[in-house]
């Protein structure tokens, strides 16, 4: 019979590891040829990037006519991108039917929103209070004296003149500042005991969300002036801004919804037992749990949204892509690769945002996560 | 279920100041029954607890013992009889559940502490919105308490960075902050490692030493033994036994109490 009795007399110290587990080579190894399969799947890969790279190169730089160049060029043989029309029009596709004489006016808007977003959005940028209040309630009432005009000695521009990047952007900011805290309340009043309360908020949330956009907007555009007394309208610009939120904001309460629910019902518990009223536990307790754990759902409707504003090209409004459908058009750049060149272009302007709030939420997963995970 | 620990061994509690009033009613449950729809969970529950008073309350699980002292701050409704708290009949109205849910504190079994906020601010969140004490004031307080529970170089760190009795210390620090009169430990030592259970209890057996009034829904026959001065035998939603804790283990009445003691007592 063996001794099965043992005390360790003294403890094993740490040593490294006997092989390199870091640096180049080991990661290509270990990422790309670690099997015969995988190094299979590196090598058709690299096939696919051999066949498509090329191609997409010479047409969008190497045969591509740089901007500066004529219309003459772009309708030679087997041209590539007309990067020309892009700039000739490019005041046009920010700005719509915006008089050329009041484009600063726009600028100072970008500007703000540029000066005003990206400090908000950095964590450590200081004056956050005041920052917010800012962008709040300065900057939306400075915007739309500054566009609108016909005060303080501007000139009136109306909606109707509004267009391209402009109006994406416009659309954009007011329904991702407007479409969260509505989505908020609408999940709270989801949650809630009391029966109206519930009743109005799961049946706008429902009503909503089983509607496409298109026929919102409609709605807003070509029905409300029918329930409107005689001599009231509403702004058309407003109307498709009011759809657009109404409708994010359904989704986003659901998807808050799915965030207060992943919240262990002890949360709740501790926050009542130690007197915390229903509103202070929801502000301080659940929801910036309920948040952070739904930031990728939340990002995913402000992409949606984003996108969505394409639409308002239904009542009328020349969005990004809708200016950039018109001049498509344009006789005086007629060429083969016009329209694609254009559609490029406005894929490539709403690729950049999108992927900008992809990559920002990201950051913010990281950051906030305060290691909680059980 | 945990091991009868002694955890206080060498330590002699100190029961000298743990005066039990004769005249002040902390809380008083008379005739109070509770339904979850149909079923029965609570019934004809009568207990006056005295200002001083340790409490500990134990039986099988599902015998209504959590139930009972989470009706005691209205996190469970009661469909019958009265509770009264520091003088406060808990009913529906909100304003008289916050009021004693000011004073009542509670630990939970798996201690429930928010996990986005660090521990200082998780000390110091109900004191600054529920009693409007100053930032810096409430501060000094978690910091005093946190020194208490003995890990005031935790007050940066977040709840995920510590371990299960850390975290339940930090949460019992965290219901002191408010300055309760009365205590409720719903079972705060059943998720924690062996090694953890007695730091915690430590700091419980500190509470009662201080004359502070607790009901422990708890296993731990050891702390029963020597920190409380009534032990309640619950089972089927009804209290099956009471008494001193010397007679209640020595001398069981009921057969139910006998069967539960010889299953948990080897």
């Amino acid at each position: 019979m063996t001794d099965i009795s043992f005390v360790r007399s003294e403890m094993t110290g740490a040593s490294p590891a006997p092989n390199p587990t870091s640096g180049p080579l080991v990661w290509v190894r270990k990422n790309l040829f670690a099997t015969p399969s995988d190094t299979l799947l590196t090598l058709l890969g690299l096939a696919f990037l051999a066949w498509i790279v090329p191609p997409l190169y010479g047409f969008l730089i190497g045969r591509a006519v740089p901007p500066g160049g004529t219309v003459e060029q772009c309708r030679v043989e087997n041209v590539g991108a007309c990067w020309a029309y892009i700039a000739s029009e490019l005041d046009f596709f920010v700005y719509g039917f915006y008089p050329a004489a009041e484009y600063w006016r726009v600028n100072i808007v970008f500007a703000m929103l540029a000066l005003l977003i990206i400090p908000l959005a950095m964590p450590k940028a200081p004056y956050k209070r005041l920052n917010a209040i800012l962008f709040i309630i300065a900057f939306p009432i400075a915007s739309v004296i500054l566009l609108s005009g016909g005060v303080f000695g501007l000139r009136y521009v109306p909606t109707e003149q509004w267009g391209g990047l402009m109006v994406t952007l416009i659309i954009s900011v007011v329904g991702i500042c407007l479409s969260l805290p509505l989505g908020i309340v609408l999940a709270l009043g989801r949650q809630s005991s009391m029966p109206i309360i519930k009743s109005i908020c799961v049946a706008f949330i429902e009503l909503i969300r089983a509607v496409p956009l298109i026929t919102i907007l409609f709605m807003a555009s070509i029905m409300l002036p029918l329930f409107m007394p005689a001599g009231v309208t509403v702004d058309k610009f407003l109307r498709a801004l009011v759809g657009v939120t109404l409708f994010s904001s359904a989704y986003m309460a659901e998807v808050v919804r799915g965030g207060m629910q992943a919240i262990g019902r002890g949360q709740y518990e501790a926050a009542a037992a130690l007197g915390l009223s229903y509103w202070k536990r929801m502000g301080f307790i659940i929801l910036p749990q309920a948040l952070k754990h739904v930031i990728p759902g939340i990002v995913n409707s402000f992409i949606a949204l984003f996108k969505d504003t394409s639409l308002v090209y239904i009542v009328g409004m020349k969005d990004l892509l809708e200016a950039v459908k018109t001049k498509n058009d344009a006789i005086e750049w007629a060429s083969p690769t016009q329209a694609i060149t254009g559609y490029i272009f406005a894929a490539a302007v709403f690729w950049m945002f999108c992927f900008s709030m992809s990559r920002y939420s990201q950051f913010m997963e990281r950051r906030l996560n305060t290691g909680h995970k059980r | 279920m945990s091991i009868a620990t002694d955890p206080t061994a060498g330590q002699p509690v100190t029961r000298s100041k743990m005066q039990i009033s004769k005249t002040d009613v902390a809380i008083d449950v008379i005739g109070m029954n509770k339904w979850y729809a149909d079923f029965h969970v609570l019934r004809d529950i009568d207990l006056r607890v005295m200002r001083g008073e340790r409490i500990v309350i134990a039986g099988p699980s599902g015998s209504g013992k959590s139930t009972l002292i989470r009706c005691i701050n209205r996190l469970e409704e009661h469909q019958q009889g009265q509770i009264i708290v520091n003088g406060t009949e808990l009913t529906n109205d909100l304003k008289r559940i916050d009021e004693v849910r000011r004073e009542v504190g509670m630990v939970f079994q798996h201690f429930n502490l928010f996990p986005h906020l660090t521990i200082l601010q998780n000390l110091t969140l109900a004191p600054i919105w529920v009693r409007g004490i100053p930032k810096a004031e409430a501060e000094a307080t978690a910091m005093h308490y946190l020194n208490r529970v003995k890990i005031p170089e935790q007050a940066l760190k977040f709840p995920g960075q510590l371990s299960g009795g850390q975290q339940q210390r930090v949460a019992i620090a965290r219901s002191l902050c408010m300055q309760p009169k009365i205590m409720l430990f719903d079972e705060p030592t059943s998720a924690l490692d062996p090694e953890m259970v007695k730091e915690v209890l430590e700091v419980m057996i500190s509470l009662a030493e201080e004359g502070m009034t607790m009901i422990c829904v708890t296993h731990e026959m050891g702390f029963a033994r020597q920190v409380a001065n009534r032990v309640i035998f619950m089972d089927q939603g009804q209290i099956i036994e009471q008494n001193e804790p010397e007679a209640f283990f020595s001398n069981p009445q009921h057969e139910r109490t006998k069967l539960f003691l010889s299953q948990i007592l080897h």
